[in-house]
């Protein structure tokens, strides 16, 4: 029993599933940002279903619904839509890109991200409302970042630091250069969607590097890309579309920089390139 | 009387039709007349990635202290500029505008009688040498004149430039008052590779073209910046500075991605004192609902399909009108059609309003389309009582009555923030007394 407590706490899945379920309830209760419980059910349901059929499908030990709740909340916390089938159709794409898209055992792209990205550009029904937590939220999302450092002990949150400082160090430059007063840089920084995005996405350590350097220059990468999108092609939410480009980079990146594969529960992960690994 | 009647109109104009004082760029003056900069009326037809910006104004000063000076994205050809008929802008504005809705309750004594609504608009307001010269200064400066074009009573510059002293020198020298702090402001547009966009009235030909007003400003371009400077606008506005934006887009509602666009309260029930006092009503809310939103929040008060309405404060814009706005994308042949909805317009409009300055606003604007076509309106409801004479015993209608008259000025505390007591004193309870509270055991033992 002590020891299933134990094992459940080492599991930062926990956590996640905890922090982003209260700011879905927060976001939709008090925020009214464009979230129906009805698209949250479709997406949890659908998304659930997906990873259950499909691990039927390939045959995985067991269902394992961590990983796939997670993903079902990035997916309602981030994606807005006006139609329940694109709601469904993105915890598929989401889902199924896992057990489908993968390279020397790991799946290549964030779920959700992955799903996000391609229904924004291939239709008009997905959109993202990255203003919406406004800035009296970034307190709490704040503590919910630093949360989940002190819980996974800041293991693997090497991608999360890089791109952080990456990506301010990028907008005060810019400021400094424009003449701008810092305002701007901190108003630009103080955004609850870049928050979620760096601490529960691109930290996902399934689709990061797996040494702790090459998670480092994956983190920069995706800055300086997602900096790029948005202030020098003035396209939105740069640092997420960054993100499903630079994915393929990863096993090109584990191939020059050997470590440890992340494993959710193991206290000890094993230090191996091409094990099968689990799906989660 | 005049004078009071003056103060009334320029209120309801001012809260409701939001009819402008300036707009999104700075006033900048010859003559040191006290000008006013507050509130701004910006259309923006957006579709891909192009543009066709309408800046209305309603400068009331002498037209020769006239002059706006904006920042652009790309260079600025000829007929890429135009100016079109203010009303075209009034009437979107009437169309969009947050309205109040009136019920009147039927008669209590009779076995139904059909709802009557009422739609209360909304009170809508509803020569070679000298000319080389001033080249040859402007090079001097790094200041580069790419265009200058005469349209409509408009004198429009293109300038670019290498730094904005120079920029803000060759301004000052033409005569144009720039705010204080407008450098750093400029330099920021400057080194993003933005144009600066100048306009004065030329005298002769305003007198020729016959308005006594100034004509909005039109400028279609192609950048996939979708956004709007507001930054210079805060330099010499008095506190903060009122801006509506009314996007007509395709795909649907408009929003920002840099501040959170919150929905205005709608759908309420209001006591019917608020009829009269509509335009303070409106203020008020506005206001309280900017502070609780910590005063960095852009308003959505209307998204709708621009074929129909309900109730319509003002008929759908004309394909006509709207062709004149720049929606570039709608067919000649278009024809509107009203109450039912029809994909025939093929426009999506949105209407936002946003109270800011620099502390609360440090950024420009930047706005994404969204694939959302719901409908969204600022609407408040009056219901009136039954005044008719009875023919039964209607007390238990009139304590009805009195609960929801105690609930509206509940509300409409809410709204407004206004003292409940004033409010009761304002309303006609049903049956001539408000409701007495009872005691919390009164019903213990029923």
């Amino acid at each position: 029993m002590v020891r299933v407590i134990t094992t459940r706490l080492a599991d930062p899945r926990y956590y996640q599933v905890a922090v982003l379920s209260s700011l879905l309830v927060y976001g939709v209760a008090a925020l009214d940002f464009g979230v129906t419980w009805l698209s949250a059910l479709v997406i949890v349901t659908t998304a659930l279903a997906t990873q259950w059929a499909a691990g039927r499908l390939v045959d995985l030990p067991r269902f394992d619904p961590l990983s796939a709740l997670i993903t079902s909340l990035s997916l309602t916390l981030l994606l807005r839509t006006d139609s329940l089938v694109i709601a469904g159709l993105a915890a598929v794409l989401a889902i199924g890109s896992k057990f489908v898209i993968r390279i020397d055992g790991k799946h290549v792209f964030n779920p959700a991200n992955l799903a996000i990205v391609t229904l924004m550009l291939a239709t008009d029904h997905a959109w993202l409302s990255s203003g919406q937590w406004g800035s009296a939220t970034l307190l709490a999302f704040g503590f919910a970042c630093a949360g989940f450092l002190v819980l996974t002990k800041a293991r693997r949150a090497e991608t999360t630091i890089a791109f952080l400082v990456t990506f301010a160090g990028l907008l005060f430059a810019r400021a400094v250069w424009l003449g701008d007063p810092l305002a701007i840089p901190l108003h630009q920084l103080k955004s609850g969607a870049l928050l979620l995005f760096a601490f529960f996405m691109i930290s996902d350590p399934k689709t990061t590097p797996d040494h702790a350097f090459g998670r480092a220059l994956y983190g920069t990468l995706v800055a300086v890309a997602g900096y790029g999108i948005q202030f020098v092609l003035y396209e939105p939410h740069g640092p997420i579309t960054a993100l499903v480009f630079l994915a393929p980079l990863v096993p090109v990146i584990d191939r020059f920089f050997t470590g440890c594969r992340y494993a959710w529960t193991k206290p000890q992960p094993e230090r191996t390139r091409f094990d099968k690994g689990v799906v989660t | 009387m005049k004078t009071l009647l003056a103060i009334g109109v320029a209120l309801a104009t001012f809260a409701l039709g939001a009819t402008a004082q300036a707009f999104c760029g700075f006033y900048v003056a010859k003559a040191d007349s006290n000008l006013f900069n507050e509130a701004s009326q910006v259309v923006l037809v957006r579709d891909d990635d192009r543009t066709v910006i309408t800046m209305a104004n309603d400068f009331e000063g002498d037209v020769e202290d006239f002059a706006m000076v904006i920042p652009v994205p790309t260079f600025i050809e000829r007929g890429q500029i135009n100016v079109a008929d203010r009303a075209l802008i009034e009437h979107l504005d009437a169309y969009t505008a947050p309205r109040l809705v009136e019920y009147f309750d039927p008669d209590p004594c009779a076995v139904y009688e059909k709802d009557r609504i009422m739609m209360m608009q909304s009170e809508m307001p509803a020569a070679a040498d000298a000319e080389a010269a001033r080249r040859g200064r402007a090079k001097s400066l790094g200041v580069t004149i790419e265009a200058s074009y005469a349209v409509g009573e408009y004198d429009i510059l293109i300038l670019s430039a290498e730094e904005s002293d120079g920029l803000i020198t060759w301004l000052t020298e033409n005569d144009y008052r720039i705010p204080r702090g407008a450098e750093r402001v400029v330099g920021s547009y400057l080194r993003q590779d933005m144009r600066f966009f100048v306009a004065k009235v030329n005298l002769d030909r305003h007198e020729t073209e016959g308005y006594s007003y100034l004509r909005p400003i039109q400028v279609a371009y192609e950048s996939n910046k979708f956004m709007l400077p507001i930054r210079l606008g805060t330099l010499n506005a008095k506190g903060t500075q009122e801006l509506y934006v009314y996007a007509l887009t395709r795909s649907g509602r408009v929003e920002t991605t840099n501040y959170r666009t919150v929905k205005l309260p709608s759908d309420v029930d209001v006591p019917e004192f608020v009829q009269g006092e509509f335009a303070d009503f409106y203020r008020a809310m506005f206001e309280r609902q900017t502070a609780s939103n910590d005063n960095r929040a852009v308003f959505l008060e209307y998204a709708w399909d621009m074929a129909w309405c309900d109730p319509c404060a003002a008929d759908p814009l004309s394909a006509e009108e709207l062709r004149r706005l720049g929606v570039f994308w709608l067919n000649r042949q278009d024809e509107r059609t009203r109450i039912a909805p029809s994909p025939a317009q093929d426009v999506f409009v949105t209407r936002l309003h946003v109270r800011y300055d620099s502390e609360h606003f440090p950024e420009d604007l930047v706005f994404q389309e969204t694939g959302d076509r719901q409908n969204f309106q600022g609407r408040y409801v009056i219901r009136h009582p039954f005044e008719g004479p009875a023919t039964c015993d209607i007390s238990a209608y009139e304590e009805q009555v009195r609960e929801r008259q105690d609930r509206e000025a509940q509300q409409l505390a809410n709204l407004t923030g206004w003292d409940i007591d004033d409010i009761r004193g304002k309303i006609r309870f049903a049956g001539g007394e408000p409701p007495v509270e009872e005691p919390w055991w009164k019903r213990l033992w029923d």
